[in-house]
């Protein structure tokens, strides 16, 4: 079953000089219910306008995303988003910044619904100790794991996330995708991801889409990741599959698609 | 040793310095000795006291006799003609209390609205750029013309020059929610009143706080030359009154007094304005 479906997208900027920018063009993704999908490429290929044009952020200047069979006019919460820099609220404390997502979205729900979900939501990353701190006070993997739990606790048919893991030291990045991974398996939503790193896409991911270079950036290739789940990161750096995508994957981003040389 | 004992501790500079500007103050200021009889004489004569020449401007000592003297005197209200200081500076700030209060009322919800609309902000934004660097005193013979009340008219001006930085800060504050907090208000479907209050109101509130603290300390300003043109109380008038008796102690006084209360006003906006704010 198809959960989003990107039918003939374009998606342009418009400056203030009013020139404009043309960011996609001709995207055509089909993306399987239950799949996790990975968007990788050089930084400014567009790849999270793509992610923020599923969200409904951004608006699609030609073709359109179907989302659970409705073109897609508008966020919505069907499709909770993960930010890049985590996005959550300094004065409001980690369970508030849960609560907030969960009370907009259940309006009809009592308070101590709210809280459960919520609660179970932070006990999801094993940050239910953390409920009462503010975000200033607890670090930034903690940070991006209240941003994790915050798309989860309103139960999207679609998580996105925005590069969640990028601005995060090797070991806190491992131990998240290894969190991550454990609650994609657990729910059964579609997950469409952005990153920048290789390793973090195979491992995650049921296919790798590759973006060429913007702008007019397009799908370049896609690569299949077929490895079983639950996935092993240790076992993964020998199995062959990987091995071969992740030189498919490198080939693609360093050789054909370096990032266009300056003119001077 | 030493060195490092004083680099500790800055605030030994600071006594020092005080040490150095009030002892130069004092040497100024300090009648000179009479060493000739004669001189003596001839100066009694030209109508100098025994003394010799006094300086016009008291010495730290006579501003700290003069200030003991204020002091005694200083909740005394038995004459109306003749208040403590205490009574004047209640006055001031009552003054400023009051114009801020309304200056405040008007200034925040309008820089929200300023700040949420663009198209209404860049309609005012003329009219605020024009208004804002008048002097507030340019306006008060125009306020006591139409208020016909001094009262009224010292409150038109603290109103008058408050209102601006607030508004600004507001207006700013507003305008430059993060599109990320805001990007988390439409994927949560926030309605636009949800969103002010869950994310707009509280990530201004640094912003407005800041206003608020240039706005006092404006008002404070302009409270003092205010009531030196257009009233018979507050610390101004008692400034313009003692420059009238020529009693420059007083002055002296006056005018620390009014940088310490501005010192406690500023630090005490500070205070509220940390407690208040978020931290990152």
């Amino acid at each position: 079953m198809t959960a989003i479906s990107i039918k003939d997208l374009s998606v342009t900027f418009r400056d203030k000089r009013g020139t404009t920018f043309q960011a996609l063009s001709a995207i055509n993704l089909e993306i399987r219910s239950g799949e996790v999908l990975s968007l990788i490429g050089h930084s400014g290929c567009g790849k999270s306008t793509l992610l923020n044009t599923i969200a409904g952020l951004l608006p699609s200047a030609r073709g359109q995303v179907i989302c659970g069979g409705k073109p897609v006019t508008g966020p919505g919460p069907d499709r909770a988003m993960v930010f890049q820099n985590h996005a959550l609220l300094p004065w409001k404390t980690c369970l508030e910044n849960v609560e907030l997502g969960v009370r907009h979205v259940f309006r009809d729900a009592s308070l101590r619904e709210i809280r459960n979900r919520a609660m179970m939501a932070l006990d999801l990353v094993h940050l239910s100790h953390a409920s009462d701190k503010f975000p200033a006070e607890i670090s930034g993997g903690m940070k991006q794991r209240v941003g994790i739990a915050r798309a989860v606790a309103v139960d999207p048919g679609v998580l996105l996330l925005d590069e969640p893991f990028g601005a995060l030291d090797a070991l806190t990045k491992a131990s998240l995708q290894d969190e991550l991974l454990q609650i994609i398996e657990k729910g059964k939503s579609t997950v469409v991801m952005v990153t920048h790193d290789i390793d973090e896409a195979i491992y995650l991911s049921d296919r790798v889409v590759a973006m060429t270079n913007g702008p007019d950036a397009r799908i370049g290739n896609i690569f299949p990741i077929d490895i079983a789940r639950p996935r092993d990161r240790i076992a993964l750096a020998k199995d062959a599959d990987a091995i071969r995508n992740r030189e498919g994957l490198i080939k693609f981003l360093f050789d054909s698609q370096r990032p266009r040389a300056k003119i001077a | 040793m030493v060195r490092s004992f004083l680099a500790a501790r800055p605030w030994i500079a600071t006594v020092a310095i005080l040490g150095i500007f009030l002892g130069c103050w004092q040497l100024a200021t300090m009648p000179p000795r009479l060493t000739n009889a004669q001189n003596s004489e001839y100066a009694r004569m030209t109508g100098a006291s025994d003394g010799g020449q006094k300086s016009p401007l008291p010495t730290p000592v006579d501003v700290v006799h003069r200030s003991v003297e204020l002091g005694r005197t200083f909740f005394d209200h038995s004459n109306t003609n003749n208040l403590g200081l205490a009574w004047h500076i209640l006055y001031s700030m009552g003054r400023v209390a009051i114009g801020f209060f309304f200056a405040m009322i008007v200034a925040i919800p309008l820089g929200f609205l300023l700040g949420l609309i663009p198209y209404f902000g860049k309609a005012v934004n003329p009219f605020i750029q024009i208004l804002k660097p008048i002097s507030p005193l340019a306006w008060m013979p125009l306020a006591l013309y139409t208020l016909k009340d001094s009262g009224a008219a010292m409150i038109f001006i603290i109103f008058i020059c408050a209102i601006w930085p607030m508004l600004i800060n507001t207006a700013a504050g507003a305008a430059a929610v993060r599109s990320e907090w805001t990007y988390v208000s439409r994927v949560f479907g926030l309605r636009p009143m949800e969103h002010i209050r869950n994310v707009v109101l509280p990530a201004s509130v640094p912003m407005i706080l800041t206003g608020i603290r240039i706005s006092i300390g404006v008002a404070w300003f302009v409270i003092v030359a205010a009531e030196m043109v257009g009233a018979q109380s507050g610390i101004g008038y008692f400034i313009w009154n003692e420059w009238n008796n020529l009693q420059i102690s007083s002055m002296v006084v006056a005018i620390v007094l009014i940088g310490g209360i501005g010192l406690v006003l500023d630090l005490g906006l500070k205070k509220i304005g940390d407690t208040l704010s978020y931290r990152e």
